[in-house]
């Protein structure tokens, strides 16, 4: 503390301060600074201020800035106080400036002449004053002012000065590329300088150059090369070191140049292969930095083209990252795999255990990184379990930022990847319900046509199983309150069009819902439209089909209020309602056709069959049509407009003039007289069905962005896993990997995993054992793909420990089960041997038998139970007997199971490992553990996927959305 | 059905109160384990209002965090990187794809240069000399970008400019005095 008194402030500054350190609230803070600008704002127009004095103030007003507080009354006098000869109070007002005032102030005007002056000063320490406020205020308008004197200051003597004008420059870059675009060659000769902080300094607008343009940089590959070969032999002055590592920042910075000159480019990335291995290889792992150059090694790899001998180096240094304690690195290494999976797919699976236990963390910030990991990881196979994690995330998060994020990710992936068309509309109903008012008003439009085109195909009655069930589901989702606005628009249209057709509901019923929507959602006036023109379209229906309609009192007073609704929209939709609704069958079925939003509608720009009108008119004396262009005394605004291929007469009307606020379809309609009734309703709905259907023809695709719809097709064929049994050596890797990720775990508690130093290690063992079945289990359905547990030899597989990499890892997991379990017996039943646990598996292939979802039934029960034997095992064991009594009554459609059998009663684990071990029987199911319950969800998840037939149609499917 | 379409709706929280481009650094902040600011550097525009938004939300998401967690947050699309000194955070709001663990690195680098030029920093030092630790900052980050990796080129300007300022201050005050003799 013993500096503060030395320079030179006033006791009543630091008496602010020091006020301003005890304030015990905002409020009192705030109170406090109020005074203090009170004070300020008479003190500093006082004349004849010492300038000492002066300076004083303008520093207390930097402090009340700082706080958050309005110091603008004292700019002015701190651009002042930049016009000082004395460097003490030059810096100072510079200083101030630069912290006050953003690059779009109106004083810095008065600064460019100062500055301008300064630049010029023989005192390097005022330029590089100036050059600092140059870095801060300089804008685009006033670049050219100060750029021949900062390009000058490049050849200065002092490397500081010259650091400086580089970045000056770079900043001149930043705000506008074209002004310092001709000084590209200054930059190239300042790499090149002496000063080793020169030379650093010039590498950020190398960098951003590079950025925008490598192809015009590629010779400087060398260059980078032998500059950062020399860095890493430690050829700069000592003084750059960074904890024992050779300038490091130096080090990082050209690493991302070399990513961004590598990329793509086979011969750069030659280059630099061999002094990218060399820093990976002197990397200091223990310290952050060297670890930070580590990381930008990686991107670095993942960036230029493949070497195999770079990446095996990049996926050791991720896998150190992911094993390490500290979440910082846990994090990067999460973000390196990320980067390196595009090159090498195969390399996450080693990691699946790490990534599932990132995904877990209480770390929400590694908790969304992992998110992102597994974004970029999905493929057909483990969409479900990816996107079903997703949301049940976005449920829980308040951060709006981040749930639009990932909602969108979600739909993206839903898209790409779904596998069957009703789990992707149940997801996008769970998306919309949670984030709708966050996501993009597309992926409603999109979700529309998806129901409406149905496979594409001539499968009619998947189609219409897909709207029935689109429709159950929305009718069921519709009562519920605050539905986001786009949602309810695509119930409204879904029910509108499908509501009726499998005639599993009324109309009656259907209209129902939808004016209680309508008038639920009163404010609403797009939600009012959707429900509207819904309505019409059950009503016009159910006239085409020869019923009589009879108009609900709610629905009558709907249209009534909708009639005198401000919005013109509405009114306009109320009264096209009530007309249609009184036409004959006949006519209403050519306006609205049943089921037609997806057909093509001709248009006949020509009008021919207004010919015979035309020629009547003619006949009877009327002025031939002359085209607008050919017209005279027309206005030149109406020409511009015939480009447009506007016909509009200009005796009618001219509706263009009135753009709508709404961007609508009709300008793409060419809209000719007659379709001038098209013009004047610019229903932006379905109530006009052959709008609508113009849509379609005109622009099936056009509103969807490319991201939303491209099928992407690389990677998607790739398993990350690989088949589980066609190769032993990835087996044995995996399983050992494994074994020390859980090894790590272990080591907290005991040194040896499975010792049977029971009173030590059995809390943590058992912990160990409960978590990990339910890893494993993610870890298949994310990384192993569906296919792989089928193969799984039918025992326990801790007997046969490196059959494949499932059951290598899993046979490792049960030898854990089966170890806590033994534990157990021992305390509780020690007359139980362990073996017949063991023997619990095998017989059980019988079980294929009738099975009626035993699991489900079980959940409830389980639930207690497995909570209090987390707490403690020894002490609740009878209660839990009891439970377990009644699940062991519960049990008789699985009564071949071995459980039974086996006299193990008072113990849950058994139960569960028993469990463990009968599961072989199914063939979906991967593994089972004591965490029943969770195990026990997943495996009806699993099972229900099996009953609904995933792979039904891809196919269809991806020609929809591709 | 598709009418509504081109109606793109925007989110209201738009993250793009600044341009992504180029800046590697955002902003540097200082706050106290209570909250209170200690030093605040803007490299991206920001008007006051939001600077106060900006620092009342990231004190709430940084200092609640356990000292096992990430030293990372991600914040409105950007991402924050900060250390803890004692009682005191740093931070560094940085775009997504920067390297975070070279910004906890930059951080330290400043701390160490602080370090060297109080002689064993502590809070009050910063408290009561921020403009000092400005000046360091100034010499150490310009715009947004690590200007100087070398802690003892930052010394040594410092230590210039202080000894010039000094020197200046003398000579001002002597002056000073020989005005206030002259005009007795």
């Amino acid at each position: 503390m013993g500096s503060q008194g030395g320079f030179g402030q006033s006791k009543e500054f630091l008496d602010l301060v020091k006020s301003i350190g005890e304030a015990r609230s905002k409020a009192e803070e705030d109170r406090i600074v109020l005074h203090e600008i009170e004070t300020l704002k008479r003190r500093i127009a006082e004349p004849d201020i010492p300038k000492r004095k002066m300076k004083e103030y303008i520093i207390r007003l930097v402090y009340v800035e700082m706080l958050g507080h309005d110091a603008s009354f004292g700019y002015i006098h701190a651009v002042k106080m930049t016009h000082d000869d004395s460097l003490s109070l030059k810096r100072t007002g510079y200083l101030a400036v630069t912290l006050f005032l953003n690059e779009d102030h109106d004083l810095i005007i008065l600064i460019v002449n100062t500055i301008q002056k300064d630049l010029k000063s023989d005192n390097y320490l005022v330029v590089c004053a100036a050059l600092n406020a140059v870095c801060r205020l300089i804008n685009e308008e006033t670049i050219p002012a100060v750029l021949p004197q900062v390009v000058e200051l490049l050849g200065h003597a002092k490397e500081a000065v010259r650091k400086k004008a580089v970045m000056a420059l770079h900043r001149f870059y930043q705000r506008s590329p074209s002004s310092v675009s001709h000084l590209v060659s200054h930059f190239r000769k300042r790499l090149c300088d002496n000063d080793p902080g020169v030379m650093g300094a010039t590498l950020c607008p190398l960098s951003d150059l590079i950025t925008i343009d490598s192809s015009s940089y590629k010779d400087l590959v060398i260059s980078f090369v032998s500059i950062l070969k020399q860095v890493a032999e430690r050829r700069l002055p000592k003084s750059y070191d960074y904890h024992q590592m050779p300038a490091p920042f130096i080090q990082i910075k050209l690493l991302k140049i070399l990513a961004l000159l590598g990329s793509g480019d086979k011969q750069a990335s030659e280059q630099m292969y061999t002094v990218v291995g060399d820093i990976m290889r002197k990397c200091d792992s223990t310290s952050n930095i060297g670890n930070a150059v580590l990381y930008e090694c990686i991107c670095c790899v993942s960036s230029i083209l493949p070497n195999p001998k770079l990446l095996e180096a990049a996926a050791d240094a991720i896998s150190k990252f992911l094993k390490s304690d500290s979440h910082n690195l846990k994090y990067m290494g999460i973000d390196a795999l990320g980067r390196l999976i595009k090159i090498s797919p195969d390399i996450a699976e080693q990691h699946q255990l790490a990534v599932i236990d990132c995904l877990e963390d209480p770390d929400d910030t590694l908790k969304r990184k992992t998110f992102e990991l597994l974004y970029k990881m999905t493929k057909p196979s483990n969409v479900e379990v990816i996107v079903d994690r997703m949301i049940d995330y976005m449920v829980n998060i308040n951060d709006n930022h981040y749930k639009t994020e990932i909602a969108s990710r979600c739909v993206e992936l839903a898209e790409q990847f779904a596998p069957s068309n009703q789990w992707f509309i149940q997801t996008m109903n769970k998306v919309f319900e949670h984030a709708g008012d966050l996501v993009n008003i597309k992926v409603a439009h999109n979700l529309m046509r998806l129901i409406a085109e149905g496979f594409g195909e001539d499968d009619d009655t998947a189609d219409s199983q897909l709207r029935s069930s689109a429709v159950e589901s929305y009718l069921r989702i519709i009562g519920e309150p605050k539905l986001p606005s786009a949602f309810l628009q695509v119930i409204c249209w879904v029910l509108g069009e499908y509501g009726t057709a499998d005639g599993k509901y009324s109309a009656s019923y259907i209209t129902g819902k939808l004016c209680d929507v309508a008038e639920s959602h009163s404010s609403d006036d797009t939600v009012k439209a959707y429900a509207v023109a819904a309505l019409m379209k059950i009503y016009a229906f159910e006239i085409a089909a020869g019923r009589k309609v009879d108009l609900l009192p709610e629905c009558q007073s709907l249209i009534e209020e909708l009639s005198a609704s401000h919005s013109t929209d509405l009114q306009q939709r109320a009264y096209e309602l009530q007309a249609v609704i009184s036409l004959d069958a006949r006519a209403v079925e050519s306006i609205m056709p049943l089921d037609a939003s997806c057909e093509d509608i001709e248009i006949d720009k020509s009008l021919s069959f207004l010919n015979s009108f035309v020629q009547q008119s003619l006949e009877k004396g009327a002025q031939p049509y002359i085209p607008e262009n050919e017209r005279s005394g027309v206005l030149d605004v109406a020409s511009l407009r015939s480009q447009d291929h506007h016909e509009a007469s200009t005796h009618s009307l001219r509706f263009e003039a009135y753009e709508l606020p709404k961007p609508v379809i009709p300008s793409r309609a060419p809209p000719v007289s007659v379709s001038h009734s098209t013009e004047l309703v610019p229903v932006p709905e379905p109530s006009y069905p052959r709008e609508v259907r113009q849509t379609a023809s005109v622009s099936p695709f056009s509103e969807t962005g490319p991201s939303e719809l491209k099928l992407r097709l690389d990677g998607v064929q790739k398993k990350w896993g690989k088949p589980t049994y066609s190769s032993p050596a990835p087996s044995t890797s995996s399983s050992s990997s494994q074994r020390t990720v859980n090894g790590v775990t272990h080591s907290d508690s005991t040194g040896n995993p499975n010792s049977k130093t029971r009173n030590t290690s059995h809390d943590s063992k058992r912990s160990q054992v409960e978590i990990s079945p339910e890893k494993q289990k993610l870890a298949a359905s994310l990384f192993g793909g569906s296919s792989k547990p089928e193969k799984r030899p039918s025992s326990t597989g801790h007997k046969v420990p490196k059959t494949s990499t499932n059951s290598g890892a899993k046979s490792h997991m049960e030898k854990g089960v089966v170890s806590a379990s033994e534990i157990s017996i021992e305390k509780t039943t020690p007359l139980q041997p362990p073996p017949d646990l063991l023997d619990l598996g095998e017989p059980s292939i019988t079980n294929i038998a009738p099975f009626v979802d035993p699991f489900k039934q079980l959940e409830g029960l389980l639930d207690p139970s497995q909570d209090a034997s987390a707490v403690d095992h020894g002490a609740i064991s009878s209660s839990k007997s009891s439970d377990f009594m009644s699940l062991y009554a519960d049990m008789p459609t699985s009564g071949e199971n071995s459980t039974v059998a086996n006299p193990l009663s008072s113990n849950l684990e058994s139960f569960g490992s028993a469990h463990g071990g009968s599961t072989v029987v199914y063939p979906t199911q991967t593994s089972k553990g004591p965490n029943l319950r969770d195990a026990l969800e997943k495996d009806a998840l699993v099972r229900q996927m099996g009953v609904t037939p995933s792979t039904q149609n891809p196919n269809l499917f991806r020609d929809l959305l591709g | 059905m598709s009418i509504f379409l081109a109606k793109v709706r925007r989110s209201s929280d738009s993250p793009d109160l600044l341009s992504q481009a180029a800046t590697m650094i955002h902003f540097v902040l200082l706050f106290s384990r209570q909250g209170k600011v200690r030093l605040t550097k803007w490299y991206s525009p920001y008007s006051q209002k939001e600077r106060t938004k900006v620092i009342r939300e990231l004190s709430g998401l940084i200092l609640p965090r356990g000292p096992k967690l990430c030293h990372f947050v991600e914040w409105r699309g950007f991402k924050v990187v900060y250390r803890r000194y004692a009682s005191l955070y740093f931070c560094m709001c940085i775009n997504q794809d920067d390297n975070e663990l070279e910004i906890l690195e930059i951080i330290h680098l400043f701390v160490e240069v602080l370090d060297r030029y109080f002689g064993s920093v502590c809070e009050l030092d910063l408290i009561f000399n921020f403009h000092k630790a400005y000046y360091i900052l100034d010499e150490l980050l310009i715009a947004g970008e690590l200007q100087e990796s070398s802690k003892k080129t930052v010394a040594r300007l410092i230590a210039a400019q202080d000894s010039l300022v000094e020197a200046a201050k003398e000579q001002e005050s002597s002056i000073s005095n020989i005005i206030v003799q002259a005009t007795k």
